[in-house]
C-alpha cells in the first residue's frame, strides 16, 4: 500500500515536471522576435565579454588576434575595391527601356542595403535586395542575373558600400512577417545533413572554438558584411551562396538560392544582428 | 591598353617607403581548361626618381588580381613613384602616385 502510493507520487511528480518542461519549451518557441534578439545578443556579449557590440560585424577577426592582424593588412587594400567600382558602373547602366536600377528602389538604392531583407505585405513574403534587383531587371525586359556570383554580387557590393556605418534595421511588423521570422529561426536551430548539425551548433554553442584549422565565427552580425570576397572563392559572392556552402558543409542538400527557406533564414539572422553597423562588402578567407 | 587597372598606395614610415599595389588582371592559366593560351602579367616595374626600385618577372602561377607590397630606402614624402606592367599579350598600364 505504502509502496503503491510512493509510486503514484513519483508518477505524478514526473508528469508535473514533464508538463512544466513542455510548457517552457512551447513558451520558448512562441517567444516574440524582440525578446529573442535581446537574449541572442546578450548571449554573445556574455560569451565574449571583451568584445564591443559593433565588433561582432567582423566575425572571427573580432575574436582571434592573429587572424585579425592578417585581415587588417588585407582590409588596408581590400580585394573588393574593384567590385565596388564595377558594381557602381553596372548599377548606373540603363536598361533597354532607358530606366535604371535606381528607378525601382527606395531612395534610389543608395543607403538602403542595411534595411534588407524586408517583409513585403503585398507579396506576403520576405524580399531580399537581390530579388529587388532582378525584379527590376525583369520589369525592364532584361534577363535576370544569376543569384550567387557575378554581376549581381558586384551591384550588391556597391549598394552595401553605400550603407556602411549604418545600423542594421530589420523590421517585423505583422503576424505574417513574424511567421516568416519563425520559419527562419526554426531552420537555424534544426539539425540537418549527414553530420546532423544545425547552424546554431557551430555558430552559437561553439562559436570561437576551433573546427580543424578554422575558428567558428559568432552568429551575431554574420550578415553585416555581405556580399563578400572570399579567398576560397577568389571572387565576390552573395549571402545565399554562403548559406548553400554552409548547408553543403553539414552534408545536406542546399536549398536553391533565394528560395523561401534561405530568405526566411536571412530575415531571422539579419534581425538578430539589428543595431550592428553594416560593414559590407567584406573580405574573408 | 588596360584602363584603371592599378591601385597604389605609397607611404613613408620611419626610413622606409611602404608601397602597396593591387592590379586588376585576369591572369588565366591553362591549368583549369578555361583557355588554351595563358594570359599573364610578365613584368611589373616600379620606378622612383628615374631608377627602378622594384622589378618582378611573373608567370601564369600568380593569382588573379594580384596584390604586391614591398618597402624601399631612399624615398621621401612628396616624391612620385611610377608602377607599370606589361602582359604576355602586350597589354600594358601604368600609374604614378605621390608618396605620402
Amino acid at each position: 500500500m505504502k509502496l503503491l502510493s510512493q509510486k503514484r507520487l513519483y508518477k505524478y511528480c514526473c508528469n508535473a515536471t514533464l508538463t512544466l518542461i513542455i510548457g517552457l519549451l512551447s513558451f520558448n518557441l512562441l517567444a516574440d522576435p524582440a525578446s529573442d534578439k535581446e537574449k541572442f545578443q546578450n548571449f554573445f556579449s556574455k560569451k565574449f565579454p571583451s568584445i564591443e557590440f559593433n565588433e561582432f560585424a567582423n566575425g572571427v577577426y573580432a575574436i582571434d588576434p592573429e587572424s585579425r592582424a592578417q585581415w587588417k593588412d588585407i582590409e588596408e587594400f581590400p580585394p573588393y575595391v574593384f567590385a565596388i567600382e564595377e558594381g557602381e558602373k553596372l548599377f548606373k547602366t540603363p536598361f533597354i527601356t532607358g530606366r535604371t536600377y535606381a528607378d525601382c528602389l527606395p531612395d534610389r538604392g543608395i543607403g538602403i542595403a542595411h534595411t534588407y531583407p524586408r517583409f513585403n505585405v503585398r507579396k506576403n513574403q520576405v524580399v531580399t535586395l537581390a530579388q529587388e534587383l532582378n525584379t527590376c531587371r525583369q520589369f525592364n525586359r532584361e534577363e535576370p542575373l544569376p543569384w550567387g556570383r557575378g554581376d549581381l554580387a558586384l551591384i550588391l557590393a556597391y549598394l552595401a558600400s553605400t550603407s556602411r556605418g549604418k545600423e542594421i534595421s530589420i523590421t517585423i511588423s505583422n503576424a505574417a512577417s513574424e511567421d516568416a521570422y519563425n520559419k527562419g529561426k526554426k531552420l537555424y536551430y534544426s539539425r540537418t545533413g549527414q553530420l546532423n548539425i544545425s547552424c546554431a551548433h557551430c555558430h552559437v554553442d561553439n562559436a570561437g572554438k576551433r573546427i580543424r584549422a578554422d575558428i567558428l565565427s559568432p552568429a551575431l552580425g554574420q550578415t553585416s558584411h555581405f556580399p563578400v570576397y572570399r579567398a576560397r572563392w577568389g571572387e565576390m559572392g552573395t549571402l545565399h551562396r554562403r548559406f548553400a556552402e554552409c548547408s553543403e558543409l553539414s552534408r545536406a542538400k542546399a536549398f536553391p538560392l533565394q528560395s523561401e527557406e534561405y530568405r526566411n533564414l536571412e530575415y531571422f539572422l539579419s534581425y538578430m544582428g539589428n543595431g550592428i553597423e553594416a560593414n559590407g562588402p567584406g573580405a574573408r578567407k | 591598353m588596360a584602363e584603371n587597372s592599378i591601385k597604389i598606395r605609397a607611404k613613408k614610415v620611419d626610413d622606409l617607403v611602404h608601397v602597396k599595389t593591387l592590379i586588376k588582371h585576369e591572369m588565366t592559366s591553362t591549368m583549369h581548361g578555361e583557355t588554351s593560351s595563358p594570359l599573364f602579367i610578365q613584368e611589373v616595374n616600379f620606378e622612383h626618381n628615374g631608377s627602378t626600385v622594384f622589378k618582378a618577372n611573373w608567370g601564369s602561377s600568380i593569382s588573379k588580381n594580384p596584390y604586391l607590397s614591398f618597402k624601399f630606402e631612399g624615398g621621401n614624402s612628396g616624391e612620385s613613384i611610377t608602377v607599370s606592367w606589361i602582359d604576355n599579350a602586350g597589354d600594358t598600364d601604368s600609374l604614378t602616385a605621390i608618396i605620402g
